[in-house]
């Protein structure tokens, strides 16, 4: 692919989460889905009781959104490793040899 | 009552934890338990076909992880998140993805209260099992083309999350029209709220696999004859 295709793609992909977020805040408050759809379990059935706790929680939303935030970054860490390393070692990438 | 429970909904991710009846915990965990052998077993024989390919698995896992914590907005005026196990499935086929999904769900019930110990094994059913076979199929039928990487792992991505709507309906049939009724609600839950994250992902993915086409010409040529991905 092309620079212009990885930016072509890249402006689609940006262009439909904003377009989703615009749309989505029409029509609902953009809760989680599994969220929704766990509510709608406990309404449905009434006497319905999880019967087991998560072991440990984050204790704010504030909390909960940093550790997303760190598993985000762990993969983007290592993915960008990944192009790193292999963009300054082209050696490595043109032979494969089993160890 | 639900006032009361509501922050701890907001936390689910796919099924949460202890929401799952026991019977149906076990049924998936028994299910997805040879998946993820298999898988096991590829992950090891993958990883010695040397270059940097043990690195190159963990990029897939990275992809996965990245994605998986990627909470987007949709159309329908809720958020979910990709899965990132289209992916991995075209490169490495479907069982390597179960055994990355496993870790990711692991990480994600541990340390965020997202899904769940004992929902473990359904949502390995439907992530890391149901949508890589979904993703590896139509990669593999559609010719195997930057189209047939975008349909992979988009419909990969929806194949997870009807997954999670029929797992839902199966263990909570509406008490008025069964699971077929309880189905047609989960599904409009999660499936519609699916579609365009499962564009996106594709996306992504097309992207993702552009870079690793110029980067990883020799990891892509040592997976070859395997079932993994062709150029």
């Amino acid at each position: 692919m092309k620079r212009r295709d990885y930016l072509m793609l890249s402006l689609l992909a940006l262009f439909i989460v904003v377009a989703s977020l615009f749309i989505g805040a029409e029509n609902g408050p953009l809760e989680g889905a599994d969220g929704i759809a766990m509510e709608y379990l406990s309404s449905s059935n009434k006497n319905l009781e999880p019967w087991f706790e998560s072991i440990w929680a984050p204790p704010s939303g504030e909390i909960e959104s940093a550790l997303f935030a760190l598993q985000t970054a762990i993969g983007g860490i290592i993915i960008g490793y990944y192009i790193g390393k292999k963009r300054n070692a082209p050696a490595d990438n043109s032979i494969c040899s089993p160890k | 009552m639900v006032l009361v429970m509501a922050p701890r909904f907001s936390y689910a991710m796919h099924i949460a934890e202890g929401f799952l009846p026991p019977v149906w915990c076990a049924f998936y965990l028994l299910l997805s338990l040879p998946f993820v052998m298999i898988g096991l077993r590829q992950l090891k024989a993958k990883s010695r076909l040397g270059g940097d390919m043990k690195l190159f698995i963990a990029v897939a896992a990275a992809y996965c992880f990245m994605l998986s914590a990627l909470k987007l907005p949709s159309v329908t005026g809720s958020c979910s998140h990709p899965t990132g196990t289209g992916f991995g499935a075209v490169i490495f086929g479907p069982f390597v993805m179960s055994v990355i999904s496993v870790v990711v769900l692991l990480f994600q019930a541990l340390f965020l209260a997202h899904g769940g110990l004992t929902t473990l094994g359904a949502n390995t059913f439907s992530m890391g099992i149901v949508g890589p076979l979904v993703a590896y199929g139509i990669y593999r039928l559609a010719g195997k083309s930057k189209i047939g990487i975008f349909l992979a792992s988009s419909l990969g991505n929806l194949a997870t999350y009807c997954v999670t709507a029929l797992q839902l309906a199966f263990a909570f049939p509406s008490p008025a029209g069964g699971i077929a009724a309880a189905a047609v609600k989960f599904l409009s839950i999660f499936a519609l709220t699916q579609v365009p994250l499962a564009i996106v992902e594709g996306i992504l993915t097309v992207i993702m696999m552009g870079i690793v086409e110029k980067y990883s010409v020799s990891e892509l040529e040592a997976l070859k004859g395997g079932n993994a991905y062709e150029a």
